[in-house]
């Protein structure tokens, strides 16, 4: 390699070429086959699945009327979903769900940068807040329904109390987690305290945070669902609320229909979240290698 | 706020005084019997607008010693003085923001000085392409290459508008093409812009490449061992005979300094 004579010029070039070299074009692939790559395996699982119970209700454990089979279970299914009244019930269910996550977001994140901040407040409250994740949230409804009556306040509550503290806790692990070499590139930079706080920790904690509001919702979707069973609020139809009577009437196959969508509403939001998720890992060059 | 920052940092410097200065530092981890000695009694200047490269084996306090400069850490005994000049940082790692794009990386340094945005932007453009980076401001740190990211890191450290660059052995991870494009950069940055370097190796050539000053360190406690000269024509290349000539000279010193702990 003869690089005697290296003016200016052939530096820049040769560094041109270089950075040419190392950067191998990584292209993503079309929008179609990347939705169809995601979905055929869906697709093929809901499949299996509903072969499955079509296969339990043949094998005759239960009679029809107490385990009802897809073949029931769909019409039933398709006549709520064109009446106003089911929707109204998904209305009322969603609302809570989202003014009880964001309220619970907001906890978390006041709670969560109190007490990765504040040494005192981490050593009084930090194991109290894994305690309370580990706590089934029905068993906040007695309290609940002691302190607010049966009322939507009630319901509220234990959601709060279900998401919060997973918020909280991935917040604070991810101030934790923060890597070193980029909180001494901050205080280099001369970034202190507060503004190392808001310009370094906060960022560098986000994948951590984002996982806390997956197992956030997670777990107010749940307190959301036991809610609705046990606090029945006349004249306010909800998911929860169909699903009691349901059952109250044995009508397997409407609570299956209800199930499902349950099912189907936990699902699209946690889609959401991974959707997200996927591009804050690609924006930040996180994403694992595929083969 | 406007005013080029240039100008204010010569009016920062008072005459002939070294840019960095310390005296009888040392720095124990630990306490009591379990501490751990980490330098001893170091004396070391660096000139203003000299370049002076610090070399030891592993476990001489070299980042110690940096750190301690930089104000990452406090020294047990001795004084450290910089006379308030600003200081920048390089590490071995490019320690980029992944959350921030290239340019919003380089624009990191002039937020705590308080320069408004558009004008940040501005500079940061330039400052990459100080480092031939133009035309890369929008992409992510991932999306660039180790020596690339680190000149990334480099403009960052420029755009801090500093006096004194510190830099923990920024090209130990490059491959040796990209590394000697980085010498002749990081040279030609040097004299352009009057900084003072300290600047820690373990590559004897590349310190020799660099340093107007090779100081040698021993291990376990750090110590200044010896202060070479380096007077060789600039621009030097790392496979030059006289680079390897002086090379050879202070390999042979530290293979004595690392023959002692062997025994």
């Amino acid at each position: 390699m003869a690089v005697d004579q290296a003016t200016p010029d052939t530096h820049a070039r040769q560094l041109a070429g270089l950075d040419a070299l190392e950067l191998g074009g990584g292209t993503r692939g079309g929008l179609a086959p990347r939705i169809w790559g995601r979905v055929w395996p869906m697709v093929l699982a809901v499949g299996m699945v509903v072969a499955i119970w079509q296969a339990v209700v043949w094998a005759g454990f239960w009679p029809d009327y107490v385990f009802a089979g897809p073949a029931e279970v769909v019409p039933v299914l398709g006549d709520r979903l064109t009446s106003g009244e089911y929707w109204e019930a998904i209305g009322v269910t969603m609302r809570r769900a989202v003014t009880g996550f964001a309220v619970s977001v907001l906890v978390g994140l006041v709670l969560g940068a109190l007490v990765s901040r504040i040494r005192v407040l981490r050593a009084a409250f930090g194991s109290l807040i894994t305690g309370l994740q580990t706590m089934p949230s029905i068993a906040w409804f007695p309290l609940a329904i002691l302190l607010f009556g049966l009322t939507e306040s009630a319901i509220t509550f234990v959601v709060i109390l279900g998401a919060a503290p997973s918020i909280a806790n991935g917040l604070i692990g991810g101030v934790d987690y923060t890597p070193p070499i980029l909180l001494r590139a901050g205080h280099v930079l001369g970034f202190r305290r507060l503004q190392l706080y808001r310009h370094v920790i906060l960022p560098a904690s986000l994948p951590s945070f984002l996982a806390g509001l997956k197992q956030g919702w997670a777990f107010a979707w749940r307190s959301l669902m036991a809610g609705e069973l046990v606090v029945i609020i006349a004249h306010q139809s909800s998911l929860g609320e169909r699903l009691y009577y349901d059952r109250e009437l044995a009508d397997s196959a409407g609570l299956l229909a209800t199930m499902i969508v349950i099912l189907i509403i936990g699902i699209g939001v946690d889609l959401l979240f991974e959707t997200a998720d996927n591009s804050l890992r690609r924006r930040w060059g996180l994403q694992q290698v595929r083969n | 706020m406007t005013a080029p920052l240039r100008e204010r940092t010569d009016s920062r410097i008072q005459g002939g005084e070294p840019a960095v200065r310390l005296d009888g530092v040392s720095k124990i981890y630990g306490q009591g019997k379990n501490g751990l000695l980490a330098l001893d009694n170091v004396s070391l200047s660096v000139g203003q607008g000299e370049f002076v490269c610090m070399l030891g084996a592993s476990g001489c306090g070299k980042s110690t010693l940096l750190s301690l400069v930089a104000g990452l850490d406090s020294p047990t005994a001795g004084r450290i003085g910089t006379e308030g000049r600003r200081i920048a940082m390089m590490f071995q790692e490019p320690a980029l923001f992944p959350w921030l794009t290239v340019s919003a990386n380089v624009e990191m340094a002039m937020r705590v000085q308080g320069v408004a945005k558009r004008e940040r932007q501005t500079r940061a453009a330039e400052f990459l392409e100080i480092v031939h980076l133009g035309g890369f401001g929008d992409k992510r740190p991932h999306e660039l290459s180790g020596g690339m990211r680190q000149r990334v890191s480099l403009a960052r450290a420029l755009a801090q508008d500093a006096d004194v660059l510190l830099m923990d052995e920024p090209f130990g991870a490059l491959d040796a093409m990209t590394r000697d494009l980085l010498h002749d950069e990081l040279e030609r940055i040097w004299r352009e812009r009057g900084l003072s370097v300290l600047f820690v190796t373990h590559n004897v050539r590349e310190a020799v490449r660099l340093g107007d000053r090779v100081v040698l360190l021993s291990s376990r406690p750090g110590r200044v061992v010896e202060d070479f000269p380096v007077t060789l024509d600039r621009p030097r290349h790392t496979d030059s005979a006289e680079v390897a000539k002086i090379a050879g000279a202070i390999t042979g010193r530290l293979r004595e300094e690392v023959m002692r702990h062997g025994s």
